[in-house]
């Protein structure tokens, strides 16, 4: 082999630097600050903390869904344990409890505060992005110290971290701290002077303990972090189901209802005029019923004024609009009319309504496609403990049926939306999710 | 007096909320229907099994394993998930009360040599110590129809769906709360007398009477996570 000529040499050189540099600048930016800056709290897991602080604690780590993530189906609370399945293979939550080999029993407050804003774990370990440490960022200091302290109270349970299912590279800390440097910046809550004390309350929840843009906030193919704020709209893979923009007035309820009505949605799972259903079913399940009223109006108020009236409403102008026959008719007479009525009114409280219902004219018909291949109920919550349901039709109908009774429905009383292809159908049948 | 009529007017309105629970648990669980047939007398091709009159609690448990991943289908877990451990109660309550006629599986069971019927029929009444084999009737009731509030019946199913459920507990695809001794049990079946035992028990009739039966030969060394009760009743 010829020795490098000098350009070659230079290019080298140059190729070697930027690396370096690249790498360098990667380390400082995950792990320089724990050169420099010691950030203080109430340090110490023996502080005495009064009971409200522990209520606020334990409040926050439900409306926050610490719980939820945190406890696997049939496993102990906290525990860890629960499969959570990304487009990047399936990870499992780790235990909260107090367990001093498994869980943060020798964690300090100052260790907590380092994990819920800068994603280290207590080693200076870089935590996976599934935790969305965006959203954590936001917490003011005093709440990160209230949760803490409600989950040194957690009794320990002896249970250890399930190995992730990634494939290599993925999961690794070189890895984790590129995706970091590119997707990941602390954003502490900024309250917003020239709006009302409940706007800003709302806005910090959204921001923080709601994390609603870890569904309804874009990611690019990398999963990047969407920002806190950004409610424009998201997409579950590998679930397939479509998170709703929450700014475009036309894809959600918010615009057109009461405060009280999309409070009662958070809270409840339903509302007047919509109901929650799948993934959006188990935030209401596990985080959103326990809001207090007051927090859930905050949301409300803050998600209303988010909202922006004018978006273009067409967003494939070239999309086949759906269509019936009389052949999909007849299907919706037989299958859908019963609950849902034969002009699509559905029921007050029972069954919801297929007219004028945001839901249903969605661009991406996958949330339909969910519901009518899947059935399924609205979750229990304490003021509709015993939610009616829908019956399932994947093993009734095929898949050109129900695209066929979708179209029907996604052109009738008004509604117009783009078709449903057999192919859509079958996507979410394949899922099996 | 004003007390009496209160506690009379108290007693008469639970009664009317009774009632209208029971009315409406109904529409509640139209759903199940899809699969489970109306009023959960069994799906069409047998393959989704019967709910109605089945021990409240058994229903209770299975809900409950499916949301809590002891036992695996899609369609069951998501149905499930939602709901709170009451309305699965409500609705295990439900079903159980409910009593429909039986109808014979429309899916036709394998058909078995006279051997093979004869080792099934051992099985099911007798079990095979050797092999560590309880019969079934020592839990699943005298007439294999259900035994008090835990414990399922055996008939009325076809023998693919019978046979399916001892592989799941065979390859701990279904399991329920420890100690799991139905999962221990179908260890101990070989594959022929799987075949044996779910063929038996397909092709017997249905008992005119299905009321829950007392099982009196439950095995002392016999501990069931889901079904204590069985305990209490040895001997």
């Amino acid at each position: 082999m010829k020795s490098c000529q000098l350009t070659c040499k230079w290019l080298t050189a140059l190729t070697l630097a930027t690396l370096l540099t690249f790498t360098a600048w990667v380390a400082w930016d995950n792990w320089g600050r724990f050169f420099f800056t010691s950030e203080t709290t109430t340090a110490g897991n023996e502080t005495h903390q009064t009971p409200q602080t522990l209520a606020r604690g334990e409040y926050l780590a439900h409306i926050g869904g610490c719980i939820a993530c945190h406890t696997a189906k049939g496993g102990e609370t906290l525990a860890g344990g629960l499969r959570i399945d990304t487009p990047f293979g399936a990870v499992f939550s780790s235990n909260l409890t107090s367990s001093k080999t498994y869980g943060l029993g020798r964690w300090t407050a100052t260790d907590f505060q380092n994990a819920l804003h800068w994603g280290h774990s207590r080693e200076g370990r870089l935590l996976l992005p599934v935790f969305p440490y965006n959203h954590t960022s936001v917490f003011t200091p005093d709440d990160v110290q209230a949760i803490f302290s409600w989950l040194q109270t957690v009794k320990p349970v002896e249970q250890a971290q399930t190995p992730h299912r990634l494939t290599w590279p993925l999961g690794t800390q070189p890895v984790i701290a590129i995706w970091r440097s590119l997707f990941f910046t602390p954003t502490p809550f900024k309250s917003n002077d020239s709006e009302s004390a409940e706007w800003n309350r709302g806005a910090y929840l959204v921001q923080s303990a709601g994390h609603c843009a870890a569904c309804h906030g874009q990611r690019n193919a990398l999963g990047s972090f969407p920002a806190v704020d950004d409610l424009s709209g998201g997409f579950l893979s590998p679930q397939l189901w479509v998170a709703p923009s929450l700014i475009d007035a036309t894809q959600t309820t918010i615009s057109n209802s009461k405060l009280n009505d999309t409070a009662n949605l958070l809270r409840t799972g339903q509302s007047q005029s919509a109901h929650a259903n799948g993934p959006m079913a188990e935030f209401v399940q596990h985080s959103g019923q326990y809001l207090s009223p007051a927090d859930a109006q905050a949301i409300a108020t803050y998600l209303k004024a988010k909202i922006k009236p004018i978006m273009s409403s067409d967003a494939s102008p070239n999309a086949v609009r759906a269509s019936s026959t009389p052949s999909a008719h007849a299907l919706y007479k037989t299958h859908c009319a019963t609950c849902h009525g034969d002009n699509g009114e559905g029921k007050v409280n029972t069954y919801p309504a297929l007219s004028n219902n945001p839901a249903v004219v969605l661009t991406q018909p996958e949330n339909l496609i969910q519901m009518a291949l899947y059935g399924g109920y609205g979750p229990s919550t304490t003021e509709h403990p015993r939610p009616y349901g829908m019956p399932p039709f994947l093993f009734t109908l095929n898949n050109q049926q129900i695209a066929d009774v979708l179209n029907h429905v996604r052109s009738q009383w008004g509604n117009q939306a783009p078709a449903v292809s057999p192919t859509q159908v079958d996507r979410v049948r394949a899922a099996a999710y | 007096m004003k007390i009496h009529f209160s506690i009379w007017l108290a007693s008469l309105l639970g009664l009317a909320s009774i009632a209208s629970h029971a009315n409406d648990m109904a529409e509640r669980i139209k759903p199940c229907e899809a699969c489970h047939g109306n009023q959960g007398r069994a799906g069409p091709d047998g393959y989704y099994p019967r709910l109605a009159g089945k021990p409240a609690s058994y229903l209770y448990n299975q809900m409950q394993n499916f949301s809590q991943g002891r036992r695996h289908y899609t369609m069951m877990r998501r149905m499930m998930a939602p709901l709170s451990p009451q309305y699965r109660r409500e609705m295990a309550d439900y079903f159980a009360s409910l009593k429909v006629p039986y109808i014979p599986p429309s899916v036709k069971s394998n058909a078995l040599s006279s051997t093979q019927m004869a080792r099934g029929k051992q099985l099911a009444l007798q079990g095979d110590p050797a092999l560590e084999i309880p019969a079934c009737n020592a839990c699943h009731g005298n007439n294999l129809m259900g035994n008090t509030v835990n414990v399922p019946s055996l008939l009325g199913m076809p023998s693919a769906y019978l046979g399916a459920q001892l592989s799941a507990w065979t390859l701990g695809e279904r399991t329920t709360m420890a100690p799991d001794c139905m999962g221990e049990i179908a260890k101990h079946l070989t594959a022929n007398d799987a075949a044996a035992v779910t063929g038996w028990l397909a092709a017997q009739d249905i008992p005119q009477t299905t009321t829950l039966t007392h099982s009196l030969r439950v095995a002392t060394d016999l501990r069931c996570g889901s079904a204590p009760e069985l305990h209490g009743n040895v001997k």
